[in-house]
């Protein structure tokens, strides 16, 4: 299926949408150090800002590689740790 | 436009909800068995359950001109009791073959553990047995990734299973793909927070095209929107989509997938539009 809009198109239908949602983010982050910041250990901030990380890239998979940072792993030997059997 | 809906729960919905869905052009549901916010106790409660997906759900459809079609199965939350869970697959031939089911669902992973594993491959056999359609939930948030790709292992293990009579539902970005390049149809769930939006979902439309991927509500008890559908078709139009690539992604993909169904009879609400005049 064909991409109908131009990336200039793109902006001007969204460009307040991308704005404020990065607000949003911005904010966030800012309540959670004025909340006195996230515990060290805390995967989640480690998971933030791999995204952000990731929103700076010039690929256009970014969607897609965000989704990943906030997934657990595949392993593809899970059914043996399962001891899965075929009359299971 | 006329559009079908090929994922909601409309056991948790109202009946203002189908009069909602019919002014919205919706002219068909499909209602996969799911969890009720609470574990029920006893095989029992299940056949209440099939009892109304088969026999009430489709009436109070009717009321508003919406047809009905429901999958039945124990959903993978409640298939940690896998002692449970067989006394329910057991149960499920004796609905099969009642007007509107279209098969096994939606079965699928919860947490990905190795009890939810073997009542997925359960139903799998029953489906294998019966020859039934079968419609898959994946898992939500961080174990989507992992719960889809033993899906997608287990599925493919099976000789025996026909990939296009298998819809694998939910899928989001990092899944999508697996999932279409093994040959199964793929369905992209339109939610507020979790799972994808309608600009997501055109995203990936645009990206893959539109064969063998539906788009749905999946509307229920918790935060939803069941008209999510329509938001999906405005959203595509306002990219500049011509209303056939539209229309093929909301009425013509579910018709075809459903069509596989021995149970699935579907009267076309206007030939005119149908036909594309």
């Amino acid at each position: 299926m064909s991409h109908p809009r131009t990336g200039t198109e793109v902006f001007d239908a969204e460009f307040l949408a991308i704005r404020a949602k990065l607000l949003e983010v911005a904010a966030a982050l800012d309540r959670v150090d004025r909340a006195g910041g996230s515990e060290a250990a805390d995967p989640r901030a480690t998971q933030v800002q791999a995204a952000i990380q990731v929103l700076l890239r010039p690929e256009d998979d970014r969607a897609e590689q965000l989704q990943l940072i906030f997934s657990r792993p595949y392993q593809d030997d899970w059914q043996e740790k399962f001891q899965m059997t075929n009359d299971e | 436009m006329y559009y079908i809906d090929p994922h909601i729960h409309m056991v948790s919905r109202t009946t203002d909800d189908y009069e909602t869905l019919a002014k919205m052009g919706c002219v068909a549901v499909s209602e996969p068995a799911f969890w009720a916010g609470y574990d029920r106790g006893s095989a029992a409660g299940f056949r209440d359950y099939f009892e109304q997906l088969t026999a009430f759900e489709p009436k109070r459809a009717g009321w508003y001109g919406v047809q009905h079609f429901t999958w039945l199965c124990i959903n993978a939350k409640e298939a940690e009791n896998v002692s449970l869970a067989r006394d329910v697959i057991a149960m499920i031939p004796e609905f099969l073959d009642r007007p509107g089911v279209l098969g096994i669902g939606e079965i699928g992973l919860n947490k990905n553990t190795r009890n939810e594993a073997i009542v997925f491959l359960e139903h799998v056999a029953l489906a294998m047995q019966t020859d039934e359609q079968i419609l898959i939930h994946t898992p939500h948030l961080q174990d989507k990734y992992q719960g889809t790709r033993m899906i997608l292992d287990m599925l493919c293990d099976d000789g025996r299973v026909n990939r296009e009579r298998v819809l694998v539902d939910h899928v989001e970005e990092h899944t999508v793909r697996p999932v279409l390049d093994a040959g199964f149809w793929a369905g992209m769930t339109l939610y507020p927070v979790t799972k994808c939006t309608p600009a997501r979902a055109a995203d990936i439309i645009e990206l893959y095209g539109p064969e063998r991927l539906l788009v749905n509500s999946a509307g229920d008890w918790g935060p939803s929107k069941p008209t999510a559908v329509p938001d999906f078709i405005l959203e595509m139009r306002r990219r500049g989509h011509s209303e056939s690539h539209i229309r093929r992604v909301v009425y013509e993909n579910p018709l075809t997938f459903f069509g596989q169904s021995r149970n699935f009879v579907f009267n076309p609400p206007d030939v005119a539009e149908h036909a594309g005049v």
